[in-house]
């Protein structure tokens, strides 16, 4: 467990000086505190904190680090109370709405104190900005016949809220998590502020009915089903990471059968992303490029497993076997709609620019784009790193390689454009487990499990060449303790 | 609202599920759309007659309804294994139910008092759910009947406990309009809905036959999902529309849509997610460790056995990533199992391929049941949970009877399967298979 920086915690001591300062004056006599409706936001507040691990969200956080804030989702979903709070209570008073909450909010990240600390000083000085710009508008009640004229003084405020959590977001980051400050800004305003603005209209639409005859018992409904939708947020979340785990699955089904592909496949899906973001491709594009990297061997669990281990020579009438293997691969995802171009890259990516590959000996641009990124990727990949029948290659030579069959085997264009991308951000071989983007996935297989009959040989490369790039058939952890 | 049979996972592969479609329309259906067809009618020529009472009201409401309906779920292209995919989304046009709900329930507009019926509700409710219609018939996706007719018999229900008595002025009288009038209009919606779900599933089962009690308790639990959203936006729209004008209206939707945006999100990467496990599941076909379409009709085969045994959409679902995935323990054999029926194999290798299919499901993300089922389905049937049974007795049957194997082969495996009930297979799984089988239909 690391500790804190010191700045951090200068930081956060900041934070909470000010939002003292901010909300004392609510104890003053002279202030008219209107406590009951504080007591009673406060007390909503911290259930709805609560609320994040009842039995109906699943007990579960939503799978990965923190998706709640990539996706344009405030994680607290607890925020209409807040902003209610903003519009019902003079800003010393709605500064403290949120601190029993934020106090006792359950977090299962490193450093719980200093954190619940600062969220509550946080919260307290947005309330206490959001609702000075509140009051500014204007008059403070949100009563019936003003009700149009009270949405522009509700977005503003809610702006300000936004806006004051962003930056002082921003800050914590530099101080804490040690982001460089030109970059820990960014964005944070923008993908909040929509979020923000729905659950400003939630707290405004709490307000008008906690003012009401109908009493607090009706602004509590507001918030069902913005508590249903972040549910079913998390829900998403969850069924997402599944989803790519069940595409690593299909991955390392082939792994089983092709021990030395081990890897192969995330770094191809790699390497076809560098190329087509040199290319300047869409990012949805890339996402399902990367998709079709990843799963372009994925045909091979239809060659027998005998066929794939083979050591030595293949007969002519076993390599037309194992030259099947794009069919498969394309049957195989056949079903899976939103793979789109990447089934035609799994079905095309061992044709040649001049027409003498297979399965269709399509030449030139009849191959499809992303086919002819994945065979780059794939050569590349298959060069550097090492197989049954010989070491790896460094990277410069597999480049010269590449670039003498530009042309005849390869497009120029996607081996000029891998090029240009290994020049600017090199090559890690190793195998990189959980992917880089969406939620972490589960922990890798249990190692326990045999899942191999045969007992591997040595998966471990010939000894000199780990020094070389590109060795990144590391031994799996199960391989070894796999065996009998 | 949960018109069409659910899509199943092993459908979206090939040929849509062998549902039974009795020829004609079901009596209970026929009745059901009678009911709400009399009733339309009656209000609609009521309202003619007598002409609109605070039309202006009438007409936001109405035109909530109908931008609701046009924003209909399915309105996209009808994506393969779509939104109805989902238990919990059996509401396809959120807004416009929130908008007629809160039609029903409204008492007053910015403080003055509404006089519309219990008839002009239901009118107003027909005729914008119609007109949002136009557009999606005009382009050639039929109207659901059945959600029309009980959209129509629960408001007719809703505004028929409340406008009465708060128009001739009791409700004020007895509860006064505060926190009491709050929890009134609570319990007329939770009431409204429960007599909906009661409704839906009836009417589900006599498109289906399926048995009723697993249908309510999936309409019941998918109450507790969007369900509790709608009625509650619903509610909400009413008493702000009361507080604060119809300037509540547009404003006071937005929440509804976030929510309808995150279930249709969900609903969209459950398909996808869905997809991808058959597409696993076809894996070892393809490899040839077991005959074409083999986990196709075996998960088909679970989910009708299952239904037959009476287990919920969520149990159900599991059953069918089990019996889609069972076999991939294969897919680490050196070697394919002649024809890939394990059915033949000494028990101990078959529990051993077991086991190794459960590894392989445990990284796949589907829930731990699912690996559970399938580590289980070689286990004397004593031993393992029910879906365990479902697959093994399925599996069985399905490498015996070769295939279709024709009305031969099945009285064949399925003699073949009875014989082994004292360890092998249960009694009661093995004869709701016969049972299914029978159905002239083929399996449900």
């Amino acid at each position: 467990m690391r500790q804190l920086p010191m700045g951090a915690y200068a930081y956060i001591g900041c934070a909470v000086l000010a939002a003292v300062g901010c909300a004392a004056p609510a104890a003053l006599p002279a202030a008219g505190t209107p406590w009951p409706t504080v007591a009673l936001l406060a007390v909503l507040y911290a259930a709805c904190e609560r609320m994040r691990n009842c039995p109906l969200t699943g007990g579960r956080a939503p799978a990965g680090g923190a998706p709640a804030h990539g996706d344009g989702m405030p994680p607290r979903w607890g925020c209409p109370v807040l902003l209610a709070g903003v519009f019902l209570l003079p800003p010393a008073a709605a500064a403290l709405v949120a601190l029993p909450g934020a106090l006792l909010s359950g977090t299962a990240e490193r450093s719980p104190a200093a954190r619940r600390v600062w969220h509550a000083a946080e919260l307290a000085l947005a309330a206490w900005a959001a609702a000075q710009v509140f009051g500014a508008g204007g008059s403070r009640a949100v009563l019936a016949p003003e009700f149009p004229y009270a949405l522009l003084p509700a977005a503003a405020a809610t702006t300000a809220f936004c806006a004051v959590l962003a930056v002082l977001d921003g800050g914590v980051l530099v101080a804490a998590e040690r982001h460089a400050p030109r970059t820990a800004w960014r964005g944070l305003l923008l993908r909040s502020l929509a979020p923000h603005l729905v659950h400003g209209l939630a707290g405004l639409m709490m307000a008008v009915l906690w003012r009401s005859s109908y009493g607090p018992a009706a602004a509590l409904l507001v918030l069902l089903p913005m508590y249903i939708s972040c549910w079913v947020f998390a829900q998403y979340h969850r069924e997402r990471a599944a989803h790519q785990a069940t595409i690593r699955a299909l991955v390392q089904a082939v792994d089983l059968k092709d021990r030395y592909t081990r890897g192969h496949s995330e770094r191809v899906g790699r390497a076809s992303v560098m190329i087509a973001r040199e290319l300047g491709m869409a990012e949805d594009r890339l996402e399902v490029l990367r998709f079709a990297g990843i799963l372009h061997d994925v045909g091979k669990l239809g060659v027998p497993t005998r066929l794939l281990r083979k050591d030595g020579p293949l007969t002519s009438e076993e390599r037309r076997v194992i030259e099947l293997h794009p069919e498969y691969g394309h049957e195989i995802v056949r079903g899976i709609g939103f793979l789109g171009e990447a089934r035609a890259a799994i079905l095309h990516h061992h044709e040649r620019m001049d027409g003498k590959g297979y399965p269709y000996g399509l030449r030139g641009r009849e191959i499809p784009e992303f086919a002819r990124v994945v065979a780059v990727a794939d050569a590349f990949d298959a060069m550097t790193s090492t197989r049954s029948y010989r070491r790896a290659r460094p990277v410069a030579a597999a480049v010269a390689e590449l670039r003498r069959s530009a042309g005849a085997q390869l497009d120029p264009r996607m081996v000029r454009a891998l090029v240009a991308a290994l020049a600017r951000h090199g090559w890690q071989p190793e195998v990189v487990t959980a992917g880089a983007d969406g939620p972490a996935l589960p922990p890798p297989r249990r190692a326990g499990v045999p899942l191999r009959r045969r007992p591997a040989p040595a998966a471990v490369p010939p000894p000199g060449t780990t020094a070389l790039p590109g060795t990144a058939v590391t031994p799996h952890p199960g391989a070894a303790k796999g065996e009998r | 609202m949960s018109g069409a049979a659910p899509r199943t996972a092993a459908a979206d592969h090939a040929d849509p599920p062998p549902v039974p479609h009795r020829t004609g329309t079901p009596r209970a259906v026929a009745l059901v759309h009678a009911a709400a067809g009399a009733l339309a009618c009656l209000a609609l020529g009521h309202t003619l007659w007598h002409g609109l009472t605070d039309p202006g009201i009438a007409l936001a409401f109405g035109a909530l309804i109908a931008v609701g309906e046009l924003a209909r779920w399915g309105a996209g292209p009808p994506a393969r294994g779509g939104a109805g995919a989902l238990p919990g989304d059996r509401e396809s046009a959120p807004l416009g139910v929130a908008g007629a709900l809160a039609y029903a329930l409204l008492g007053e507009v910015a403080g003055r008092p509404t006089s519309h019926g219990v008839l002009q509700t239901v009118a107003v409710v027909v005729a914008a759910g119609l007109i949002g219609l136009v557009p999606h018939v005009a382009l050639g996706r039929g109207p659901a009947l059945d959600h029309i007719a009980r959209r129509v018999l629960t408001v007719g229900f809703a505004a028929t406990c409340f406008q009465p008595l708060y128009n001739t002025g009791r409700l004020a009288a007895w509860i006064g309009d505060g926190t009491y009038y709050t929890c009134y209009l609570l319990g007329i919606l939770v009431l409204t809905a429960l007599c909906d779900a009661v409704l839906a599933a009836a009417l589900a089962r006599a498109r289906t036959g399926w048995p009723y009690g697993p249908l309510l308790r999936d309409e019941l639990r998918s109450l507790l999902g969007i369900g509790s959203a709608i009625c509650a936006s619903g509610l909400v729209i009413a008493l702000a529309t009361a507080v604060a004008g119809l300037w509540a209206l547009p404003v006071f939707c937005l929440p509804l849509l976030l929510t309808q945006f995150s279930f249709r999100r969900y609903a969209a990467v459950r398909a996808t997610y869905r997809q991808t496990i058959a597409s696993l599941a076809r894996a070892t076909e393809i490899a040839g460790y077991t005959p074409p379409g083999h986990a196709r009709r075996v998960a088909v085969l679970s989910r009708a056995v299952g239904r037959e045994l009476g287990l919920g959409e969520a149990d159900l679902n599991v059953l069918e990533y089990a019996a889609l995935m069972h076999d991939i323990g294969q897919l680490s054999l050196v070697d394919p199992v002649t024809g890939g029926a394990t059915a033949g194999l000494p028990s101990a290798e078959q529990r051993r391929i077991a086991l190794l299919g459960g590894a392989v499901v445990r990284q796949t993300g589907v829930p731990a049941e699912v690996a559970v089922i399938v580590e289980r389905q070689a286990d004397p049937f004593r031993e393992q949970p029910l879906p365990a049974r479902i697959v093994r007795t399925v599996n069985a049957y399905d490498d015996l009877a070769g295939g279709d194997g024709g009305p031969g082969g099945t009285l064949r495996a399925l003699e073949r399967l009875r014989l082994s009930t004292a360890q092998d297979f249960e009694p009661r799984v093995v004869e709701a298979l016969a049972r299914v089988l029978s159905r002239p239909l083929g399996p449900a």
